[in-house]
């Protein structure tokens, strides 16, 4: 059970070995050690490092197998999370695939890869673990999207239909949730310098992890249902979507 | 009558959605509980616990309010037979008139029986009448396989039951022992105390004296004055020591509210220049020394029950309280912990002591004898959560203990340090409750 304070027990990650969903957990739960956190991610070095992290600091971290590609693993793997202890006060649903844009908007399999991930597998989990919290009556979903899916760019329109999909159904989903005491929070950073990110060039109002963390979490206190990280790009995204056409397709974004 | 509604308890912090079910007869509560599901049942009477003691996330909560008659009345012997849903201030107005007070009367007269047992609540009389459950003389608990016990104080289960946070089955019925009164009106002593020293050196000598007792607590003062206090403590009146013009109805009992808090209230309106602005009034308006003032037991106990969902003026942030009671030698340890308020300003605007008196037998009921600080603290500040972690530290070192019925925040790792007989109590709630029907958020928070 999440406390009067913040503090919380049980965290689940979908796409357990994400950037910002591990900077999210670190920050949820610095205050006090103990804290279950369960992974559901591919297995690998990968998993296996983010679980060393996250021990290193006191966490309790359990391991759950998950493959956003594989539909058959959806169910495992959000039953076996939830089944491995009590209430979950938080489920981040972190993973997400941002694709070569060149490919994913001339390439079929590129492209469906994308929507598969993205989209897809991001719908198929938000039912599963709403049905879970529904049945606890409390509990909070974190759904990482992005400011790439407030207006298609160009640049990386693929990804940014996928995340607009995907951040409609979640903000729907809160909705839906809402008596039941279900907090969902939709979170759209703009560009993050993670793992996701290496090798491109930083746009501007780039941020770390951790300082999307930070938003993530004093949003989720703050009983919010977005946020944009940082929280400036509100703005900047209100603007964009209201520019006209021409003057938009120009911008060098 | 189900329905599925947002609980929170009295702070209005970490709500969770139950279904709540208006409680029937007693075979309706048979086949409620007979047929629990996963998430379990639990009653719930006024929901005046602080944290998460009255929810029940996902599973049943039973709003046993609608049952609250008083089934029985000998005034010879004070011993009422009351539904659990009736609240003490059904039984105030009701048995006041009669010449019959509540044993045990917490701040609030909005608790019902039901939730005075499962907390074992005290009040300003403990140091000499002890905790409710002393009071209870028998009770009907609806236990989890169905059947109804009537269950005496020589029974393990009646003091698992009492302070056992409703955990172990549903109160339905208790007799109570009442406390013979010639009046509703207490005589008060007042006096002002410049500091905690102070204090505790009159509270130490002179409480045995008194049937009430209680000190208001300033803990926004500083330096030699910290711990500056106002000590309230009286008897109830006898008939004689009534003015003239109140002896003709001395009995009288007819509390009125006198105002709601509107259900907006801006957050941050009890910050420290607030409440400090408050701390002061109050204590330069208590008298240096007043004797034998006369209050009626409305006024003397329950001075917040005159303004309506009191609650709502901490605004949607919701605020908490923190009751602890460290054993008499510790006094060093009450310091620390004023001392920690006072210096990082967490505004508390009600900051109450007590001195309890012998412990009761309940295996989780709260009192010890030792010094019961409480505080109510707003949410909001973000320091308080490790402010309140280390005042955690501190009381455990001092071997004393939190009040679950006010928790909301305590790591589980706390509890077993805290109440010592809490193995010997999961083995009677196992033995009578084996799935594990009865259960609340703070049971399972606390993993109780």
């Amino acid at each position: 059970m999440k406390d009067a304070i913040g503090n919380v027990q049980r965290v689940v990650v979908l796409g357990g070995t994400s950037d910002i969903a591990l900077a999210t957990v670190v920050k949820l739960t610095g205050r006090r050690g103990g804290v279950q956190v369960t992974l559901a991610a591919r297995p690998g070095e990968r998993r296996a490092a983010a679980t060393a992290e996250l021990e290193a600091l006191g966490l309790q971290v359990s391991e759950v197998d998950f493959e956003a590609t594989d539909r058959s693993s959806y169910e495992p793997a959000v039953a076996s999370a939830f089944d491995a202890g009590g209430d979950v006060d938080v489920v981040i649903v972190a993973f997400g695939l941002l694709g070569d844009q060149e490919r994913a908007w001339r390439d079929v399999d590129a492209a469906l890869e994308l929507v598969a991930v993205n989209y897809t597998a991001a719908v198929a989990c938000g039912v599963l673990v709403g049905e879970r919290l529904r049945a606890q009556g409390h509990g909070a979903i974190i759904a990482l999207s992005s400011v790439a899916g407030e207006r298609p760019r160009k640049s990386n329109f693929a990804y940014g239909s996928t995340k607009a999909g995907m951040d409609a159904f979640y903000s729907g989903l809160g909705d839906a949730l809402a008596g039941d005491g279900v907090q969902v929070l939709v979170v759209r950073p703009g560009f993050v310098r993670s793992r996701m990110t290496e090798g491109l060039k930083a746009a501007p109002l780039s941020q770390t992890p951790e300082q999307v963390a930070e938003v993530i979490v004093a949003g989720l206190q703050a009983g919010r249902r977005t946020v944009w990280a940082p929280p400036a790009m509100r703005w900047v995204m209100s603007a964009l979507r209201h520019l006209p056409h021409p003057v938009f397709s120009r911008l060098p974004i | 009558m189900d329905s599925r509604h947002l609980l929170a308890g009295w702070g209005r912090t970490s709500p969770s959605v139950a279904t709540v079910h208006t409680a029937g007869d007693d075979a309706d509560l048979v086949g409620l509980v007979t047929k629990a599901g996963r998430r379990g049942v639990l009653g719930r009477g006024l929901g005046r616990s602080y944290g998460d003691a009255a929810q029940n996330g996902g599973g049943v909560v039973v709003d046993m309010t609608s049952r609250h008659r008083v089934l029985s009345v000998d005034p010879e012997t004070a011993l009422v037979e009351v539904e659990a849903g009736a609240s003490l201030d059904d039984l105030m107005r009701l048995l006041l008139p009669r010449g019959l007070f509540v044993p045990v009367s917490p701040g609030t007269r909005q608790v019902t029986v039901g939730g005075a047992v499962a907390a074992d609540i005290h009040g300003k009389n403990h140091h000499v009448d002890g905790s409710f459950g002393n009071h209870v003389v028998s009770m009907d608990l609806l236990c989890a396989d169905g059947s109804i016990r009537t269950l005496t104080p020589e029974s393990e289960l009646f003091w698992a039951t009492v302070g056992g946070m409703g955990l172990t089955g549903l109160v339905l019925r208790a007799t109570l022992r009442m406390k013979k009164v010639e009046s509703a009106y207490c005589l008060v002593d007042t006096e002002r105390c410049a500091n905690l020293d102070d204090l505790l050196a009159r509270m130490a000598e002179g409480d045995d004296r008194y049937t009430y007792s209680v000190a208001w607590i300033d803990c926004l003062a500083r330096g030699s004055s910290l711990g500056r206090s106002v000590l309230t403590r009286g008897w109830p009146a006898t008939l004689e020591q009534l003015p003239a013009k109140l002896r003709d109805h001395a009995l009288d009992f007819g509390p009125k509210q006198v105002a709601v808090a509107p259900p907006v209230f801006p957050s941050g309106l009890l910050n420290r220049a607030t409440v400090a602005a408050f701390n002061e009034v109050w204590f330069r308006k208590a008298p240096h020394e007043r004797r034998g003032e006369v209050q009626s037991i409305a006024a003397f106990f329950h001075p917040l029950d005159g303004v309506g969902h009191w609650n709502r003026i901490y605004g949607p942030k919701g605020f908490l309280q923190y009751q602890f009671v460290v054993p008499f030698g510790a006094e060093d340890t009450l310091r620390r912990c004023i001392q920690m308020l006072s210096d990082t300003g967490q505004a508390s605007f009600l900051a109450v002591l007590k001195r309890f008196g012998p412990a009761g037998a309940g295996h989780l009921s709260f009192p010890t004898p030792g010094w019961t600080l409480a505080l109510d603290i707003p949410l909001g500040s973000p320091v308080l959560g490790d402010l309140l972690d280390r005042l955690d530290e501190e009381v455990l070192a001092a071997g004393g203990r939190e009040y679950l019925a006010k928790d909301s925040r305590l790591p589980a790792s706390s509890i077993a340090r805290m109440y010592p007989r809490l193995e010997q109590w999961r083995d009677i709630r196992t033995s009578t409750d084996p799935h594990g029907v009865f259960t609340s958020d703070l049971s399972r928070r606390l993993g109780l």
